[in-house]
C-alpha cells in the first residue's frame, strides 16, 4: 500500500503547485490560469476516488492505517514531524474536499468570468485545497494546527476577495480574529497535551494521554479541560455558539467560496478535528461538545426563518447543521456525525452554488424581490429542490439517512441517560425548523409572484459550466446517503473511533439501542420534517396565514430573533469595545505616565543643574569673587599708607611708637 | 578551527576599512560614496556565509582569535562565535547592505551618513563576536555614537529630542554594566575579563549571592533599556519614528537582539544562580511586554509607532522564552531573535517605502491601496502574517517553540501569553484593513508602486522568513547545542 502514500503526495501538492504558480504568473497564463488551477485540483479529485476505491471498497477494514512521517525540527524533549495518518476517515474527507473543490473550480469559470483578480482567485481557491487537504493528511496535533491555521488564512483571503467593499473588508477580519479566539484554545490544549506526552503524532498522543489518564497523571478534570481546550478550535472554525458570529458576515465572500469553504469543507473541519481526537475527550467533555452542539443547531435553525438575505439563510442553516454533527458525535454517534458531514458537504454546498446561480440571474440576494424563478431556471431550481430535500431529511434522501442516524444516537443516548433527554427533543424540533426554512427559501425564490418585474424578465438559467456541477452534486445529495449509511450500514463499520486498545480512554461511547431507537427516531423525525415543509407551504405556497401579520403578532420575540439575539452587538459592546477601551488606557498611560516619569526625571536633573549652577555662580563662584574682592580691599587700604614719602613714614612711626607707650602706660597703670 | 585565519576581525573591521576609504571619497561624489559603502559591506556578508556555512554546532566557541590587549590589566582581544551568536552576526551582516540600499535616497550630507552607518557596523558586530568583557563594553559604546549622530542629524522633525532620549537611556545603562564589570574584575583573583572564565573564577574567590545578585540587577538594566523591557521601553517609539528607515531596521532588527543577546551571553553564563532567581521577575516583565506591547500598539495611528510597539511586544516572547529554561523555550527565543530580526525590518522597510511616496504615516489616511498598489500590498501581507505568527512563516515556529516551552516552567503566564496571539492579529490585520482595503482614497489614485530598488531590499528576507517557516532545522540546528550548554550551566 506504499503508493497511496504517493498518491496522497500528488493529491497534496497539486493545488500548493497551481496556487504558487497562479499568485505569480496569472497574468501570464491563458485565460488568467482557470484552466490550470481547476486541473490541478481535478487530478487528486480522480486520485481521491481511487483511493477512496482501493481503501474502502477493495480493501474494507475497519483498522485500515498506513502512516509515514519524517523529521520536521526538535522541540526540546520531542520533535515534530512532516507526515500522513491515511484511515478510512481520511479517504472519506479526501474526497469530500476534492469533490466539492472540483465542482466548485469548475463553477467559478463561469460565475467569476470578468471579475477583476480572475486569476488570484483561482491562486487563493487553490490555496485553500492544498491547506484543506494538509488538515485531513497530517499525522500530528501541529501539522494540523498549521493547516489549521492555513485554511483560516484563504478563507480569510477569499472573504475579503471584494476588498474594496467596506463590508467584506470588515468580515474577512472578523472571520479571521474571530476563530483565532477559538484557535488560542486549541493551543493551549495542545500545550497541555504535548506537556504531558512530548509528542504531536496522533497515535502517540492518544496511548500517551490513555497512560496519564490510568496513572492517574492527570485526573479526570485535566482530561476534561484538556479536550474541551481542543474543542474552542473547532467552536472558532466550525462557527459553533458563541463563536459563531463571523460564519453569517462571512457570506460577503463570492458564492463558490461559500459552497466550498463555509458550507463543505472548512466549517467542517471542527466536525473532523472531534472525529479525529475522538479518543482524547473524556466522557464530561464529549458531554459539553453535544450541549453545544444543541444550541448552536437550535438557535440558529431559529435566526435562518427570519432572514431575508438568500445566502445568510443558508449560512445559519450550515450553523445550525454543523451543531447537528457535534451533538452526534458528543452523544457517541461517531458514524452519524461524520456521515452527515459528508452528506451535508454535497447538499450544502449544491444549494449554495445554488443560490450563486439565483444571485447571478436576479441579481440580488434579497428573497422579497425574487420570485417565480422555478420557470425561468429549471435546472437550479429542481437541484435546488433535491439540496432542500435533502437537507430537510426528506426519505430516500442523503440528509434522511445521516440525520435519522443522529437523531437514532440522541435517542439511544437520552434513554440511557434520562437526564439528558432533552438533546433529542432539541434536534426533533430543530429538525422540523430545518424543514421550514428550507422550504421557506425554495418558495419565496421560485413561487411566489415575481416581486419585481423588471428582475424576472432578465432572469436566465446559467450557463453550462455552472449547471453542470450542479447537477453532479445533485446527484450526490440525493444518493450518498444510500451507500454511505443506507440499509447495508458500512459507513458505520468503517469509519470508527480510533481505538487505542484498552476500555480506559474509549469514549463512553452510547451504541443506539438497535432498532427500537432507530424506528421511534426515523417516524419521528419523517413527522417533523413533514410539519415543517407543510407549515412553510401554508405560509408561503397556498398564503393561507400571512408571514408578515405573525411576525407583528409575535412583535419583540420576532425582533429578537431577527436580530440573532443580539449577539454581533453584545460582543461589540463588551469583548471589541473592551479592548479598544484597554488600548486607549494604555497607550495615555504609557504616553503620560511611563514616558512623563523619563520626561520628569530629564526635567528634573535640568532643573536641579540649574540650581546648582546658580549656586555655583552666586555662592561658590561668589565666595571666590569675595575674597578677591576683601582682598582687593584690603590692598586699597592699606597703600593709603604707602605714600612713598620718608617723612611721613618717620611721622607713622612716631605715631606709632607714642600710640604703644601710651597704651603700655594706661596698661600698667591699671592692671 | 584556526585555519581559517582572522575570520571574525574581517568580518567585523571590514566596514571600519570602508569608513577609512568614504572619507577619501569626495563629498561631491554621492552615488560613489554609497556604492564604495555598500561594496564594503559585501565583503562581511559574503563571509558571515562562510562563517555560516564552516560553523560545527557541536562544537562551543569557534573561530577564535586571541591576543593580549592592555597586559596591565589581563585584557584581551578575544573573538570568537559560538551557537548564540553565530545567527546575529549573520542577521547583522544580511540587513547592513540592506539598509544601506534603503538609505539610497538620502541626499543630505551623505558622506557623514554612510561614515557612521559603517562605524555602526562595526560596533554591532564587535558587540556579538567579543568574548572578552572589556572588549564587550568597548564595542557596546561605540555602538552608541554614530546611533546618536545618525538619528540626530538625518532624523524626522523631532530627532533632536529622539536623539538625546536614546542617548542618554542607553547610556545609563551602560553606567551599570560598566559598574558591573568593574565590580566582577576587582572580584576575580587573578583579575580576568575573560567571559568563558569568569563563573568558575568567581566560585573559586567565593563571591557571595547577595553580590552576585547585584551584579546580575545592574546587568540586567543595561540589557533591559537595550531590548526594551517595561517600563524601560519608551525612548524606543520615539527613536524609531525620528529616524530614517535603514536606521529603524537597524535599531529594531539589531540595536534590540543587543539587549537579550547580553543576557545570555554575558549574565546567564557568569551568573547562572541569579539567572533563576531573577526568572519569576522576568517572566512577569515579558508578559506585561507582551501584552501591553500589543494593546499599545493597537492604539497607535502613525504607522512606523505602531510597528515600533510591536517589536516590544515581539521581544517579549524572547523574554519569555529565556526565563523559562528548558530547551523548547530557549530555541524558541534565540529563534524569535533572529526572526524578529527579519520580520520586522521587512516591516520598517515597507513602512519606509509608503513614506517615501505619500510623505505621511497616518494609518487612517490611506485606503484601498490594494488596488493601487498589489505587489506592495502583497509583500506587506506576507510581513504582517509572519509579524502575527501565520504558520508557514518564521514568526510561528519560534512563538510556537517559545510557547511550548515555556508552559511546563510557567502554565499560568503562559496562558495569559498566548492572548497576544489574538491581539497581533487584531492589530496587524485592523491596520492591513485601514491602509489597503476598502475604497481606494482618491488621493492616491496615482501612488507609484513599489520600485525595483526596494524590492531587492524586501525579497531576500521574504524569502528567509519563508524558507524558515517551512524548513527551521537548519537554524535550529546552529544554535541547540549552544542552547542546551548553557541550560546545564543554569540547572
Amino acid at each position: 500500500m506504499h503508493s497511496v502514500v504517493e498518491i496522497c503526495l500528488i493529491i497534496l501538492f497539486l493545488p500548493l503547485i497551481s496556487s504558487t504558480a497562479l499568485i505569480f504568473f496569472n497574468k501570464r497564463l491563458p485565460r488568467g490560469g482557470d484552466l490550470l488551477a481547476t486541473a490541478c485540483i481535478g487530478i487528486p479529485f480522480c486520485l481521491a476516488w481511487y483511493v477512496f476505491y482501493r481503501v474502502i471498497a477493495v480493501g474494507h477494514d475497519p483498522q485500515f492505517l498506513i502512516t509515514g512521517a519524517m523529521q520536521w525540527f526538535t522541540i526540546g524533549p520531542g520533535n515534530a514531524g512532516w507526515g500522513f495518518h491515511i484511515d478510512n476517515l481520511t479517504a472519506v474527507m479526501l474526497v469530500v474536499v476534492t469533490t466539492v473543490s472540483f465542482c466548485v473550480h469548475v463553477y467559478s469559470i463561469g460565475y467569476m468570468r470578468g471579475e477583476d483578480y480572475y486569476g488570484r482567485y483561482f491562486s487563493y481557491l487553490s490555496l485553500f485545497s492544498f491547506s484543506m487537504l494538509l488538515l485531513v493528511l497530517c499525522d500530528n496535533l501541529l501539522l494540523l494546527y498549521v493547516s489549521w491555521e492555513l485554511v483560516g488564512l484563504s478563507s480569510y483571503l477569499l472573504i475579503g476577495f471584494f476588498f474594496r467593499k467596506h463590508s467584506a473588508a470588515d468580515a474577512c477580519k472578523k472571520a479571521f480574529i474571530t476563530t483565532r479566539v477559538g484557535d488560542v484554545g486549541m493551543f493551549i490544549g495542545l500545550l497541555m497535551i504535548y506537556r504531558q506526552t512530548h509528542t504531536f503524532n496522533y497515535i502517540e498522543v492518544f496511548r500517551g494521554v490513555q497512560e496519564a489518564v490510568q496513572s492517574g497523571a492527570w485526573s479526570e478534570t485535566t482530561w476534561t479541560i484538556a479536550g474541551i481546550l481542543l474543542f474552542c478550535g473547532a467552536i472558532g472554525k466550525s462557527a459553533q455558539f458563541p463563536l459563531h458570529v463571523w460564519l453569517p458576515d462571512a457570506m460577503e465572500g463570492p458564492t463558490p467560496v461559500s459552497a466550498l469553504i463555509h458550507a463543505a469543507t472548512m466549517v467542517a473541519a471542527g466536525v473532523y478535528l472531534v472525529g479525529r481526537l475522538y479518543p482524547l475527550f473524556s466522557p464530561d467533555a464529549l458531554l459539553f461538545i453535544a450541549y453545544t452542539g444543541l444550541i448552536t443547531a437550535f438557535f440558529a435553525a431559529t435566526i435562518a426563518i427570519t432572514q431575508f438575505d438568500i445566502k445568510r439563510v443558508l449560512a445559519y442553516s450550515t450553523i445550525s447543521q454543523l451543531g447537528y454533527m457535534m451533538t452526534a458525535l458528543g452523544v457517541g454517534g461517531f458514524a452519524a456525525g461524520l456521515c452527515h458531514l459528508m452528506t451535508h458537504a454535497a447538499f450544502k454546498s449544491l444549494l449554495f452554488l445554488c443560490s450563486g446561480s439565483v444571485i447571478h440571474a436576479a441579481h440580488t440576494q434579497d428573497m422579497r424581490e425574487m420570485g417565480s424563478l422555478h420557470k425561468k431556471m429549471p435546472v437550479t431550481f429542481w437541484t435546488m429542490l433535491i439540496g432542500a430535500a435533502a437537507i430537510s431529511g426528506v426519505p430516500l434522501f442523503s440528509g434522511f439517512y445521516s440525520k435519522d442516524a443522529i437523531l437514532a444516537s440522541a435517542l439511544g443516548f437520552g434513554m440511557e441517560h434520562p437526564n439528558h433527554r432533552i438533546i433529542f427533543i432539541g434536534l426533533l424540533i430543530g429538525a422540523g425548523i430545518t424543514g421550514f426554512y428550507m422550504f421557506r427559501l425554495i418558495f419565496m425564490t421560485f413561487f411566489r409572484a415575481p416581486a419585481d418585474d423588471h428582475r424576472y424578465r432578465h432572469a436566465h438559467e446559467s450557463p453550462r459550466i455552472m449547471t453542470g456541477p450542479l447537477v453532479v452534486l445533485a446527484i450526490l445529495s440525493a444518493g450518498a446517503g444510500w451507500f454511505a449509511l443506507g440499509e447495508h450500514g458500512w459507513f458505520e463499520r468503517l469509519v470508527v473511533p480510533y481505538s487505542v486498545g484498552t476500555a480506559g480512554v474509549a469514549p463512553a461511547a452510547v451504541e443506539a439501542d438497535g432498532h427500537s431507537a432507530h424506528n421511534i427516531a426515523m417516524i419521528l423525525s419523517i413527522v417533523m420534517a413533514g410539519a415543517g415543509i407543510l407549515i412553510s407551504a401554508v405560509f408561503y405556497y397556498w398564503k393561507t396565514c400571512s408571514a408578515e401579520r405573525w411576525a407583528k403578532a409575535l412583535g419583540p420575540i420576532y425582533r429578537l430573533v431577527y436580530n440573532k439575539y443580539y449577539i454581533d452587538e453584545l460582543y461589540k459592546k463588551t469583548a471589541v469595545g473592551g479592548t479598544l477601551i484597554a488600548m486607549r488606557i494604555l497607550a495615555v498611560f504609557d504616553r503620560v505616565v511611563i514616558d512623563g516619569l523619563v520626561n520628569f526625571s530629564a526635567y528634573f536633573v535640568r532643573a536641579w543643574s540649574y540650581i546648582s549652577g546658580a549656586f555655583d555662580l552666586h555662592v561658590v563662584d561668589g565666595a571666590v569673587n569675595g575674597l578677591a574682592w576683601g582682598t582687593r580691599l584690603v590692598g586699597t587700604i592699606s597703600t593709603l599708607f604707602q605714600s612713598g614719602v620718608v617723612q611721613n613714614y618717620i611721622m607713622k612711626v612716631v605715631a606709632i611708637v607714642a600710640f604703644i607707650l601710651l597704651f603700655q602706660n594706661i596698661l600698667t597703670t591699671f592692671l | 578551527m584556526s585555519d581559517s585565519g582572522p575570520l571574525l576581525t574581517l568580518i567585523t573591521f571590514l566596514p571600519l576599512l570602508g569608513m577609512c576609504a568614504i572619507l577619501f571619497i569626495p563629498s561631491r561624489q554621492k552615488e560613489w560614496i554609497k556604492i564604495v559603502s555598500l561594496i564594503f559591506t559585501l565583503p562581511s556578508l559574503v563571509l558571515g556565509i562562510k562563517m555560516l556555512i564552516e560553523f560545527d554546532p557541536q562544537v562551543g566557541y569557534q573561530f577564535i582569535e586571541k591576543a593580549p590587549w592592555i597586559p596591565a590589566f589581563n585584557i584581551h582581544y578575544y573573538m570568537g562565535v559560538d551557537g548564540l551568536s553565530v545567527p546575529m552576526v549573520f542577521l547583522t551582516v544580511l540587513l547592513c547592505p540592506i539598509c544601506v540600499l534603503a538609505s539610497w535616497g538620502i541626499e543630505d550630507r551623505i558622506k557623514g551618513y554612510c561614515a557612521m552607518f559603517l562605524l555602526l557596523e562595526t560596533g554591532m558586530l564587535g558587540v556579538f563576536c567579543a568574548l572578552d568583557l572589556f572588549l564587550f563594553y568597548v564595542f557596546w559604546e561605540l555602538m552608541l555614537l554614530p546611533m546618536y549622530f545618525l538619528i540626530g542629524i538625518w532624523g524626522g522633525p523631532r530627532k533632536e529630542y529622539a536623539a538625546i532620549k536614546f542617548f542618554l537611556y542607553t547610556l545609563f545603562g551602560s553606567v551599570f554594566l560598566l559598574l558591573a564589570v568593574i565590580a566582577i574584575w576587582l572580584a576575580t583573583s587573578p583579575h580576568s575579563f575573560d567571559m568563558t572564565q569568569l563563573n568558575e573564577q568567581l566560585l573559586q574567590s567565593g563571591v557571595g549571592a547577595t553580590f552576585r545578585n547585584l551584579c546580575f540587577l545592574a546587568m540586567y538594566v543595561a540589557f533591559a533599556v537595550k531590548i526594551p523591557a517595561f517600563p524601560f521601553h519608551t525612548w524606543l517609539p520615539d527613536a524609531h519614528v525620528e529616524a530614517p528607515t535603514a536606521i529603524s531596521v537597524i535599531l529594531a532588527g539589531i540595536l534590540l537582539k543587543m539587549g537579550t543577546y547580553g543576557i545570555l551571553r554575558v549574565s546567564y553564563p557568569i551568573f547562572p544562580d541569579s539567572a533563576k532567581w531573577f526568572a519569576p521577575v522576568m517572566v512577569m516583565i515579558a508578559l506585561i511586554n507582551i501584552v501591553y506591547g500589543s494593546l499599545c500598539a493597537m492604539a497607535q495611528t502613525d504607522l512606523k509607532k505602531l510597528v515600533a510597539y510591536s517589536s516590544i511586544a515581539h521581544m517579549g516572547y524572547v523574554m519569555l522564552g529565556m526565563a523559562s529554561f528548558t530547551p523548547a523555550a530557549m530555541n524558541g527565543a534565540v529563534f524569535q531573535m533572529f526572526n524578529h530580526g527579519t520580520i520586522t525590518a521587512m516591516l520598517f522597510l515597507l513602512v519606509g517605502v509608503i513614506y517615501d511616496r505619500a510623505h505621511h504615516r497616518d494609518i487612517d489616511g490611506f485606503g484601498g491601496l490594494a488596488a493601487q498598489t498589489p505587489i506592495y500590498a502583497g509583500i506587506t501581507s506576507l510581513a504582517f502574517f509572519a509579524a502575527l505568527g501565520l504558520p508557514g512563516l518564521s514568526g510561528f515556529i519560534s512563538e510556537a517553540l517559545v510557547f511550548l516551552g515555556a508552559f511546563p516552567t510557567w502554565p499560568i503566564i503562559t496562558i495569559l501569553s498566548t492572548s497576544g496571539i489574538v491581539l497581533t492579529a487584531g492589530y496587524m490585520l485592523w491596520t492591513f484593513q485601514r491602509i489597503f482595503l476598502g475604497p481606494l482614497n482618491e488621493k492616491y489614485r496615482t501612488l507609484p508602486e513599489i520600485n525595483a530598488r526596494e524590492l531587492v531590499t524586501l525579497v531576500p528576507l521574504a524569502i528567509i522568513v519563508l524558507f524558515l517557516g517551512i524548513y527551521p532545522a537548519p537554524m535550529l540546528n546552529i544554535f541547540d547545542h549552544a542552547v542546551r550548554e548553557l541550560l546545564n550551566r543554569i540547572l
